[in-house]
């Protein structure tokens, strides 16, 4: 109601307003702001195992493919495999994929909602140890497929 | 676009794929892509692998690993362009990458695995 008496009252000659637009104080954060923290830099850097993830989706997407296409074709794979290209981008995701592990599981135990066991929480301890258990008996059971 | 609102959905994904890629990822690739290379371990036979790739529980497990990383990614790597370097103002170029990535290779490994024998 009050904006349009003050619509209707307003002159016509009134000059055009203007929204006031305050302009807060912030400081320019720099593009390598990961790179002045310890911190920092290693949430970065686990945050870019996420591309090594994808690297390794990408070879075993190759490597079912080969698998896929005969004996030869996987020959072939197994040769590039070989080659220090390969084994180069593989040795680096290995290190990548292993830091996501770590840090994925150690911080499991404030992503999930609480455990309670006979009215107790369940330590976070026990739930990364658990985990790192899994982690474990996982490896072996594909090891044992693959190698048997 | 209804992106925020579907947060939790692509949260969920980026979780999933997060526990998938921890606990399968490290083994696959030292085995397959690093021991066998190298020469550490007996190398499987061809008959051998086909033979648990062709297994039913085994294809979809491969296909589970391969899509759910693939959201991992996405996700991740989203947020760290949009932080890390500061691209928010990319935003829907960045996501439609990152989201675009991850549903191409799913429908890559959902092919594979559906047309293997």
């Amino acid at each position: 109601m009050r904006a349009r008496d003050m619509k209707t009252q307003a002159p016509k000659i009134a000059p055009q307003y203007t929204l006031y637009h305050p302009r807060w104080y912030r400081e320019r954060v720099s593009t390598y702001w990961w790179l002045q923290q310890k911190g920092y830099l290693k949430f970065v850097l686990r945050e870019i195992s996420s591309v090594f993830v994808a690297v390794f989706v990408v070879v075993t997407l190759f490597q079912l493919n080969a698998l896929r296409q005969g004996p030869d074709a996987y020959e072939h794979f197994q040769h590039w495999l070989r080659t220090p290209v390969a084994l180069s981008i593989n040795i680096i995701s290995l290190c990548f994929v292993v830091f996501h592990t770590i840090t994925w599981f150690n911080v499991a135990p404030q992503a999930i909602p609480p455990i309670k066991l006979r009215g107790r929480k369940l330590p976070a301890a026990l739930i990364a140890t658990s985990n790192f258990a899994a982690w474990l008996v996982v490896s072996g059971v594909i090891a044992w497929l693959v190698l048997r | 676009m209804a992106r925020e609102s579907n947060e939790a959905f692509y949260w969920t994904l980026f979780s999933a794929g997060g526990v998938v890629a921890a606990l399968f990822i490290p083994a696959y690739l030292l085995l397959f892509y690093i021991s066998i290379p190298l020469g550490w371990v007996r190398v499987p036979s061809y008959d051998h692998l086909f033979h648990l790739a062709s297994m039913p529980i085994v294809r979809m497990f491969l296909f589970l690993l391969c899509s759910l990383s693939l959201f991992h990614w996405a996700h991740r790597f989203r947020y760290t362009l949009y932080d890390g370097l500061q691209m928010k103002h990319l935003n829907e170029v960045i996501f439609t990458l990152c989201y675009g990535g991850a549903v191409l290779g799913t429908v890559v490994a959902a092919y594979l695995v559906w047309n293997f024998v």
